[in-house]
């Protein structure tokens, strides 16, 4: 009989399992859920992009692609980014496809870090960071941010955090969960802080179009910041393009040629089909996008209010698609008010500290559903918040 | 459309608290601008989005193409206006096309339906042809989907 804990990979084994994950798996549970938890959009791809997969099929384009994906797509890519951050990237030499956001992530840091050395993370945050660099032996330091800064990174926080160790900074902003987004000022203070320095960093901006009231700055168009930022997007929230695994990195040409080696060694390369679609969806489908984000910011205005006047504070989230109330005035902590919610009023809603330890005493709701179906939730929530007076 | 009849067509009973959030605006201008909407007749009137078949179980509902003979100097209206009387018609439509008049009705049974178009519809003056097609299941409504047994949200729950 084969002792499996003895032969799995050590590292593997601690990794703590995903606490959205835990919640979900209650959540299954029980009938009739309405649910807030879903972090994707409940848009249809716009009918352009399905149309040109449809027609990629059709024309037989099913094979293999370059490794750093179809030129034709990482040119779309650099004329998009030129477009909307004013940033050029070579093509040829500093853009590489990926599965998904979540793929650039993982061979991003993969690339960087040696054991021990430390990465910044800036929380609450995604939750997958922080294993990667596990993974990689290297040592996850979290910055915690706060409501009361509108959880942005500040020059303090970051400064308190760097020691000669400090590879990596992770940047993810526009913020899931909180709906934090970095302005170009706030950027600038960060920028101040690194510019002396070798850190890297890793820009997660994959809501970077679902901005509300200004438009989104990437930290590398600050002065002096383009040659020590990888920057991460991708097509799955911005186009509604979740299950197509569709991703990009931009770096710098040394790096990108150390990231496409990974990337070529482990997928080969992004699904043909979708990397055209993408073509598409760059080129063509920006008043699609618009549509969404007008959708998002009604949505988002109403659970603000709607949270603020229930008591639960609700700072103003500027991007993604999430709010992130304050619950600590019910005297509660995170899990047990979701796991409340859930049993006693069917609403699911994603623990906060499942974010990070700073996310701790609030929840994170998501907006990617329709008014009505909000409308609904708020009002049970109302209800649950009502009995516990 | 205007961003708050948009809104309004969705549900008509959110507050004018919250379409005031939505909207980013005050709760009276919010009021004021519906009072001028109905006023100018934009806003007719209020109505719910029934679900029939738990409703109203004994109710049909049938659409009837009318081919007619427009009537000197008043051309359709005329014939529209006299079958948009009746109690039984919920909707008169003039269409383009291989008829004229489109017109929703609804009764307590197919009989009930099939007898007031042949006495009451198919006699009037003007109309040339009649042709009733029953409802059998409606999926959406309004822009509404009437639920049906499946979850609609194909989304799960999935997260890293």
């Amino acid at each position: 009989m084969i002792d499996y804990d003895k032969i799995l990979n050590k590292t593997i084994k601690e990794i703590k399992p995903s606490g959205i994950r835990k919640f979900f798996d209650i959540a299954q549970e029980i009938d009739d859920v309405i649910s807030l938890g879903v972090g994707e959009p409940d848009f249809p791809t716009p009918w352009s992009i399905r149309q040109k997969a449809i027609q990629t099929i059709e024309n037989k384009r099913t094979i293999y692609t370059a490794n750093a994906g179809l030129e034709s797509l990482r040119k779309s890519i650099s004329n998009y980014t030129k477009r909307h951050i004013n940033i050029e990237y070579d093509p040829k030499t500093e853009i590489v496809v990926t599965v998904g956001g979540s793929e650039a992530i993982d061979i991003s840091i993969r690339t960087l870090v040696n054991p021990g050395d430390e990465v910044l993370i800036v929380e609450p945050c995604f939750v997958c960071y922080s294993p990667i660099v596990s993974l990689s032996g290297g040592v996850p330091v979290p910055i915690e941010t706060k409501m009361e800064d509108n959880f942005k990174l500040t020059a303090e926080a970051l400064k308190a955090k760097i020691t000669d160790k400090t590879k990596l900074l992770i940047l993810p902003f526009p913020n899931n969960p909180t709906g934090a987004i970095m302005t170009r000022k706030d950027l600038e203070k960060i920028a101040d802080v690194l510019r002396d320095t070798d850190i890297m960093i890793l820009s997660d901006e994959i809501y970077s179009e679902l901005t509300y009231g200004r438009k989104h700055c990437s930290i590398a168009q600050i002065d002096g910041m383009r040659e020590r930022t990888i920057m991460i997007n991708g097509f799955s929230k911005a186009f509604a393009m979740t299950g197509w695994r569709l991703g990009y990195v931009c770096a710098p040409q040394p790096i990108a040629k150390q990231i496409v080696k990974l990337h070529q060694y482990a997928i080969m390369c992004s699904p043909t089909v979708s990397q055209y679609a993408g073509i598409e969806a760059l080129d063509n489908c920006e008043k699609e996008v618009q549509k969404m984000v007008n959708e998002y910011n009604v949505r988002r205005r109403f659970l603000t209010d709607s949270f603020n006047r229930l008591g639960l504070t609700c700072f103003n989230p500027e991007g993604a698609f999430y709010v992130f109330p304050c619950i600590k005035s019910t005297g509660m902590k995170s899990e047990e008010f979701c796991e409340k919610l859930l049993h006693s009023k069917k609403v699911a809603v994603v623990p906060g500290n499942a974010f990070g330890e700073s996310g701790e005493g609030h929840i994170r709701v998501s907006y990617a559903y329709s008014l009505n179906h909000l409308n609904e939730a708020i009002s049970r929530i109302e209800e649950f918040i009502n009995e516990l007076k | 459309m205007d961003s708050l009849l948009q809104l309004l067509k969705q549900n008509a009973r959110f507050t004018n608290q919250q379409l005031a959030a939505m909207l980013d605006t005050t709760e009276a201008d919010i009021a004021a601008r519906i009072k001028d909407f109905e006023k100018k007749g934009v806003i007719m009137g209020y109505s719910v989005i029934l679900n029939d078949e738990l409703a109203d179980k004994d109710t049909v509902t049938a659409f009837i193409e009318i081919r007619v003979t427009p009537q000197r100097d008043c051309g359709f209206d005329d014939l529209a206006k006299t079958i948009m009387m009746y109690d039984e018609v919920e909707s008169v439509s003039l269409m383009s096309g291989a008829y004229d008049l489109a017109v929703t009705v609804t009764g307590a049974d197919l009989k009930t339906i099939a007898l007031f178009v042949a006495q009451k519809l198919s006699t009037i003056e003007g109309v040339i042809s009649t042709a009733t097609h029953f409802v059998l299941r409606r999926y959406k409504e309004k822009g509404i989907f009437i639920k049906q047994d499946k979850n609609i949200d194909e989304r799960g729950l999935v997260s890293p």
